[in-house]
């Protein structure tokens, strides 16, 4: 038993950077931008939160979790927000390709992040000889206080930290407004046809901004949930990167949902786990199951793209910009 | 009924550049009565309602609304002043269903809703007698559905002054028919009925007063009751203007291109040709009369190889072989072989024949790559033809080099004309050749279709201007919805008389949107 339920912790874990990768570029996608800088925006943001552990650790002489969640949480939105605005500029504003501009944008934000990530991993060691920032980064692990009363249930389902409990409700926050609400109305409507939406007074522009930052941010708040979870506070070259793709990948997966998105990242998340908890696994075979991710997201876009099914496809106007005068 | 004032222009005045769209047009539209806008292609209607909704800004003249002076600057403006325009293009997103399209972007302030909204639109459906089903999704809906979505659209946010740009373009006559009875409906429950059409039948049918623009001028309202179509016709298309273009006459004539009972229709099934024959014979110019998109552009496209064709024939008498083909079985590259050639100036211009980033030679050898040889491109032969163009043709363009694109509108039609006439063709179809032209570049590529002429080419001129068209062809067909409605002698014929032919659109016409 408790074998299973440290599995199922496991791939929770991994499935929260997941999760919020793949809401924050469905809520991108929904306003019709292809965001294929994700993956640099969520190194940039692991890292932000790597440099706002480091400057709190060294300027205060005793850490308060409260206050080190807040300002690590902080660093990230804002390095993630910043980031994400260099691509939204250029593809809304500029009418930029999208595709070239995302690509950049990875490029350039995972190797940002390898940079400022050098940096702070040779000062942290110089100064205080750390090289990561635990008591922060166990402050993100802390399971739920009543998990260990609950049973098997509490065991397996309530002992991540809170970023994993606050991915799931991001996603299923954000199901509701696309779904439920004007706003979700007038976004989709705005990734489908924005002459349309245009036409019927809505601001594409002010829809498309505020759509790709939030998807930025919330997607940079996965890099901050690995850099926490797996790396104990500090940086490990390009691990998120690989976690970035997976979550384009994934949104394919849930085509366009966010709740079908929470069901495909435990999946992938799994995936992802089990070849490591498989006992006497040759590596290649490991490397084998890793593949297994990318090929059920090949097997899904076969299978939605052959059942033509409208509801099901992508938002009508991805990946294109968008011109009044065009029309 | 009540008979205060809508909406009024007074002097309504709006350029592109050096081009009048509309010059001091006035009307009024009552409470509770339906106005048509009657006019040709480019007489400027639609640029009229487009100001009335918001979309452009008038450059001089006043709208008055209930009897006050209002700035429309904006289509949100145009809502706010309860206008509402029904495009001709709709603007629908095609995975809502159709309740979802009509709250779209309707700030109520109140809390979002769509049951409620099913509720409303549901009430708005009965008081008008519209069939649709509230939560059908756009994508599985016909034509006329998706039109009944845009009209709730507009009254769902309260409109009173209702525009139509050619509402009944994409309907079938049935379709026309039940909407015919709603905008009644509509007028008698008070509303103010604007309707775009160039359709007489439709106009004497439904609407209580008629504006008519001729090339963007305001020529007048009458009531229709008492007018009558050739009134109408005259004042839609004027009084003669001479032109003084030369036309020459045809030497010995003989049949090139016998088209034999075409029919065309399109991927919904609707007849875009129906029927269609006519002779075209070398050394003559064929004019081809129509309001834009009643299958002139099918029609030609049909004779280039470029249309699937249900029925018929179109023989073509081989001058230099004696042979007579069926085009209808061959490619578009033999039609193109055997000298019949095509020059289409679409709307963009660009769009079709040339391409816009490569140089005028370049655009040359589109027409000839397949006659290389060697494994690198032969560029001498395609280059002194650019030149040759260049020269005769008096296109302005810093060299050979320089991309299309760059060059100006009528430049780049000098260029895709010549090209076209370079190849020795024995059958030349220009659709469209001046659009956009000024008077000069106008006169250089009638002559150059006269020129065509004289060698004894069959030229088939597809044009928008009536007057030229009495001017320079020699026999002149006339194409209502898909239909062949006359074919008339260029020098003895009326404009009265093209027009009429130009709207006698008798029951089933299904001319497509253009």
């Amino acid at each position: 038993m408790d074998i299973i339920s440290n599995l199922i912790t496991q791939t929770l874990g991994y499935s929260s950077t997941l999760l919020f990768g793949s809401t924050g570029e469905i809520i991108t996608e929904k306003s019709g931008n292809l965001n294929l800088g994700t993956p640099g925006i969520m190194s940039i943001g692991g890292v932000c939160g790597v440099v706002g552990a480091y400057f709190y650790t060294i300027s205060v002489p005793e850490i308060v979790p409260i206050i080190s969640v807040l300002i690590t949480l902080l660093s990230t939105i804002l390095g993630s927000l910043l980031s994400t605005l260099i691509y939204s500029f250029l593809t809304i504003t500029l009418r930029a390709n999208q595709n070239v501009t995302g690509l950049a944008l990875t490029t350039f934000g995972v190797g940002l992040a390898n940079f400022i990530g050098g940096i702070i991993n040779n000062k942290a060691e110089g100064s205080s000889g750390i090289s990561a920032f635990p008591e922060i980064a166990t402050i993100y692990q802390t399971k739920l206080p009543f998990a260990e009363k609950l049973g098997f249930i509490g065991k397996a389902f309530l002992s991540s930290g809170f970023m994993t409990y606050l991915a799931i409700i991001i996603a299923i926050l954000t199901a509701i407004v696309i779904k439920r609400t004007r706003v979700g109305l007038n976004l989709r409507a705005v990734g489908e046809n924005p002459a349309t939406a245009d036409a019927a007074g809505i601001n594409v522009n002010r829809y498309k901004y505020c759509a790709t930052c939030l998807g930025g941010v919330i997607s940079g708040l996965g890099g901050l949930h690995f850099v926490m979870q797996y790396l104990s506070g500090g940086w490990n070259k390009s691990a998120v990167e690989q976690f970035g793709w997976l979550s384009v990948a994934l949104v394919i997966f849930a085509v366009w949902r966010p709740l079908l998105g929470i069901l495909g990242s435990v999946l992938f998340g799994a995936l992802y786990v089990i070849p490591f908890s498989i006992p006497n696994l040759a590596p290649k075979n490991q490397q084998l199951l890793e593949l297994l991710p990318y090929v059920v997201t090949i097997i899904v876009l076969t299978i939605s793209s052959m059942r033509k099914k409208r509801e099901q496809q992508p938002p009508e106007s991805l990946g294109t910009t968008y011109f009044r005068e065009e029309r | 009924m009540n008979s205060s004032a809508a909406i009024e222009l007074v002097n309504i005045t709006k350029t592109f550049g050096s081009v009048i769209a509309n010059k001091n047009v006035s009307l009024t539209v009552n409470k509770g009565e339906i106005l048509s806008i009657l006019g040709e292609n480019g007489s400027g209607k639609t640029t009229l309602m487009n100001m009335i909704s918001g979309i452009y800004f008038p450059d001089d003249g006043k709208i008055f609304i209930d009897g006050e002076e209002v700035v429309i600057s904006s289509p949100h403006d145009a809502f706010k002043y309860k206008i509402g325009m029904i495009h001709q293009h709709f603007k629908l997103v095609d995975i809502f269903t159709a309740t979802e399209n009509i709250i779209l972007g309707n700030e109520d302030g109140g809390k979002y809703n769509p049951k409620k909204a099913v509720e409303k639109v549901r009430e708005i459906c009965e008081l008008y007698g519209f069939e649709i089903d509230p939560t059908k999704k756009i994508y599985n809906m016909a034509v006329s559905e998706k039109q009944t979505v845009e009209i709730i659209k507009v009254l769902y946010r309260g409109a009173d002054i209702l525009i139509l740009d050619e509402p009944t373009a994409v309907l079938t006559p049935q379709e026309t028919e039940k909407l015919f009875n709603i905008l009644r409906k509509m007028r008698d429950a008070g509303k103010a009925i604007i309707i775009i059409t160039h359709k007489l039948n439709e106009v004497l049918e439904l609407s209580d007063k008629v504006a008519v623009l001729r090339k963007g001028e305001y020529i007048g309202t009458v009531n229709t009751s008492e007018t009558n179509e050739s009134e109408l016709t005259e004042m839609m298309v004027g009084k003669k203007i001479s032109l003084n273009i030369e036309r020459s006459t045809p030497i010995d004539p003989e049949d090139r291109l016998i088209v034999d009972g075409i029919d065309c229709k399109n991927r919904e099934g609707v007849k875009l040709l129906d029927n269609v024959s006519f002779t075209a014979r070398s050394g003559e110019i064929l004019g081809i009369a129509g309001i834009a998109g009643s299958g002139q552009r099918e029609l030609l496209e049909a004779i280039a190889g470029l249309q699937h064709l249900e029925t018929g024939k179109i023989l073509y008498n081989n001058p230099k072989t004696g042979n007579t083909d069926d085009l209808k079985d061959k490619t578009p590259l033999q039609i193109r072989e055997l000298g019949v050639r095509l020059s289409f100036v679409p709307e963009d211009r660009l769009g079709m024949g040339l391409v816009g980033n490569m140089d005028i030679a370049e655009n040359m050898m589109l027409r000839s790559y397949r006659k290389g040889k060697s494994l690198f491109l032969e560029r001498k032969s395609p280059r002194d033809l650019a030149e040759h163009i260049i020269s005769d043709l008096e296109v302005i363009t810093p060299g050979v080099t320089t991309p299309v694109r760059r060059l100006s509108g009528g430049n780049i039609q000098k260029v895709l004309v010549g090209r076209e006439i370079a190849s020795a063709p024995t059958v030349l179809m220009a659709a469209y050749p001046v659009r956009g032209l000024d008077i000069n570049s106008s006169y250089t590529i009638y002559n150059l279709l006269n020129q065509q002429k004289e060698k004894g080419v069959a030229v088939i001129f597809v044009g928008e201007d009536l007057d030229v068209l009495t001017e320079l062809c020699d026999r002149i067909m006339v194409i209502c919805g898909g239909k062949i409605t006359g074919i008339v002698d260029g020098r003895t014929t009326t404009k009265e008389e093209i027009g009429l032919l130009m709207t006698n659109s008798h029951g089933g016409e299904n001319s497509e949107q253009n």
